[in-house]
């Protein structure tokens, strides 16, 4: 579903210029459930933006789902994107003066599909992460967990083929993490969505089936066993921050 | 264009910032309420100045003897040119496409007495032909104005004005009443409406006489005061063409040097006409001028707003992008809800530029200067076009802005 070919990516500021992938080669199935993870500024995020399209690449080659992803338009980017990829956010950005149904149907809008069969698929989708009686709440009057399966409702609506998931819940506590993990696990296990989560906690990477270790703009380990490294971190709980916030 | 969502979402994003649109809307409202205000009073005072004319043959040329500048085959200048009767008849041969041509006589130099019964009053009496009502229209109310019989049978008759007979006649009716003109007795045979100003100013109506009589009465000695002729081809060109034709024919008649300009005192009215059209051309291009720049003014004023809207809903914008929506998507947005702004603010701006015009036209009364400040419709839709364009202006830089966007710089964006 995603191969990726020896990508790099470079940021300039200033004068300088920040080399973030250094060469990435990966594979990853249709269908597999797999958590990217490393350290801040390993350049997790920036791979799955390239993955993502919502950012580009310097050198090498991306091809989703056998297709080149490469010198795209804007308009050509948007549609692939729409077609392609779900997108769940650390942040859950929802649209705040929309209320859950609105921001469900909002990717089927930008595929054109009539008002009323959107609603109908949107309700639908938030039945199905358990949100149904939510419908018309804004997003200020739900929980953090309720946003993040508002948010995944509508990166699931548009039926794309890859779910991604950057710091999923990297914004909720234990027990709604677990809940919004338990549902990524199903909409890959239930649904057929290949998903990628990029997670700086063990706990979420540990419910994954495989774990892609990233270091320095480098893969480290593209095969890490996810129970290796649950067990391994045992009760070494770091904190819910958002990967940004950790410092050594 | 006819998109739900959209509309929606220009709603809400209008809805949520009330005051901010409302100021915004306001600079907009303003300029084209100026444009529209400015432009009824550049036509208030066209239909003014052209209510003048109203009454008068617009394509016609009015002459009077004056006093000669230049020498011309040996007679010294300063000779007082007068016109006489004979000369209506020669420049009615004269000149080409003539219509309608009639001398006038001005009775004791304009101050005359009339009298009836008891009643006096100090009048200004006309000797003119019949053919003056094609010249210099007066509306009839009762009886009828002078006629060709008059004129041939030298008829004792007069016409008289609104103002007239109420001094002489109070509550009479004054038809073929016998009114005195400087102790000779008249028959009023007609009474016109008479306003005042335009071309004839002054507080008194003018009171018309045959000229065939003026002359035998008040011994004239068949000399005029001025000889007014209308003509066929009202163009500026065929104007100036008749002028000149007249003056050769007088010139030849009284020994004049035609190239004098003093000699004779004429009064083009195609050329007034003309002159005044340009004028008022010209004070309407600079109230466009002006009413456009105060609506550009406005025009900034959205577009600034709709830079700040676009900065604002960057994460939005961002957010959406992610989903799917394409640039085009994104300008059209930006871009409907700018000209939504500035058309609705413009609309009411226009409709309330409109209705105050209309009110001012209804309540203050003409004036030969300023007349019926309303402005035509056609003027009106090409503001609301001015202001189309101008919401889309508005909305164009913001919408650049918010295309520009890219959704991984606006999901970081807090």
């Amino acid at each position: 579903m995603i191969v990726l070919k020896d990508i790099r990516k470079a940021y300039r500021t200033g004068a300088n210029l920040l080399q973030v992938l250094k060469g990435i080669d990966l594979e990853i199935r249709g269908g597999e459930l797999v958590s990217i993870m490393g350290s801040s500024g390993s350049g997790k995020s920036t791979l799955l933006n390239i993955i993502g399209i919502l950012d580009n690449y310097d050198s090498g080659e991306y091809l989703l789902d056998g297709m080149l992803i490469k010198g795209q338009t804007e308009t050509e980017s948007a549609l692939l994107r729409s077609k392609y990829i779900g997108y769940v956010f650390q942040s859950f950005n929802l649209i705040g003066f929309k209320n859950a149904l609105e921001n469900v149907a909002l990717p089927l809008y930008y595929q054109g599909v009539p008002r009323r069969k959107r609603n109908e698929l949107a309700l639908a989708m938030l039945e199905r992460v358990g949100l149904k009686e939510w419908a018309h709440h804004l997003p200020n009057e739900m929980s953090g967990g309720q946003k993040q399966r508002v948010a995944i409702a509508r990166a699931l609506v548009a039926d794309p083929k890859v779910v991604l998931a950057d710091e999923p819940t990297g914004a909720l506590d234990t027990r709604t993490s677990a809940e919004v993990m338990a549902l990524l696990t199903e909409v890959n296990r239930d649904m057929g969505k290949t998903v990628l989560i990029v997670t700086h906690e063990r706990d979420v990477a540990a419910a994954t089936q495989r774990v892609i270790y990233l270091r320095d703009g480098v893969i480290e380990n593209a095969h890490l066993d996810p129970r290796g490294l649950s067990t391994a971190m045992d009760g070494v709980r770091v904190t819910n921050k958002p990967a940004g916030d950790v410092r050594p | 264009m006819f998109d739900r969502e959209q509309w929606a979402e220009i709603f809400e994003s209008i809805g949520k910032n009330k005051m901010r649109a409302v100021l915004t809307g306001f600079a907009v409202f303003w300029g084209i309420f100026m444009l529209i205000i400015l432009l009824g009073a550049g036509a208030g005072l066209r239909n003014g100045f052209s209510y003048n004319f109203r009454n008068t043959a617009t394509n016609s040329i009015r002459l009077r003897g004056n006093e000669t500048s230049k020498h011309w085959q040996g007679l010294p200048p300063n000779r007082v040119i007068s016109l006489e009767e004979a000369d209506i008849e020669a420049l009615r041969h004269a000149i080409p496409g003539i219509q309608h041509i009639s001398g006038q006589y001005r009775v004791w130099r304009g101050n005359s007495r009339l009298r009836y019964g008891k009643n006096t009053g100090s009048y200004n009496i006309r000797g003119i032909q019949p053919e003056h009502r094609h010249l210099q229209h007066q509306r009839i109310i009762a009886g009828r104005f002078i006629n060709e019989v008059d004129e041939v049978q030298d008829r004792k008759v007069i016409v008289i004005a609104e103002d007239c007979r109420q001094e002489l006649f109070k509550g009479e009716d004054p038809l073929h009443k016998w009114v005195s003109v400087n102790g000779i007795p008249f028959e009023v045979v007609g009474l016109y409406e008479f306003e005042a100003g335009g071309m004839e100013r002054g507080s008194r109506s003018p009171v018309f006489i045959p000229l065939s009589a003026a002359q035998k009465v008040f011994n004239a000695k068949g000399l005029v005061d001025d000889i007014t002729f209308s003509f066929a081809d009202a163009s500026i060109a065929g104007a100036k063409q008749a002028e000149q034709r007249a003056i050769h024919t007088l010139a030849r008649r009284h020994n004049f040097d035609p190239t004098d300009e003093r000699a004779l005192w004429v009064n083009n009215n195609v050329e007034n006409v003309g002159m005044l059209g340009s004028i008022f051309n010209g004070i309407n291009a600079f109230l466009w001028f002006v009413g456009i720049g105060s609506l550009i003014a406005g025009i900034v004023g959205v577009s600034n707003i709709m830079l700040i809207v676009v900065k604002e809903r960057t994460k939005e914008l961002g957010i959406r992008k992610a989903l799917g929506a394409t640039p085009a998507k994104v300008v059209g947005q930006i871009l409907m809800e700018a000209i939504f702004l500035t058309g609705m603010a413009g609309w009411a701006g226009l409709v309330l530029g409109v209705f105050l015009m209309e009110g001012i036209a209804s309540v203050v009364p003409g004036s030969e200067f300023f007349r019926d400040p309303t402005i035509r419709i056609d003027v009106a839709l090409w503001a609301l076009a001015a202001l189309i364009v101008a919401g889309a202006l508005a909305g164009y830089i913001p919408a650049r802005r918010a295309a520009a966007i890219r959704p991984i710089e606006a999901l970081r964006y807090e």
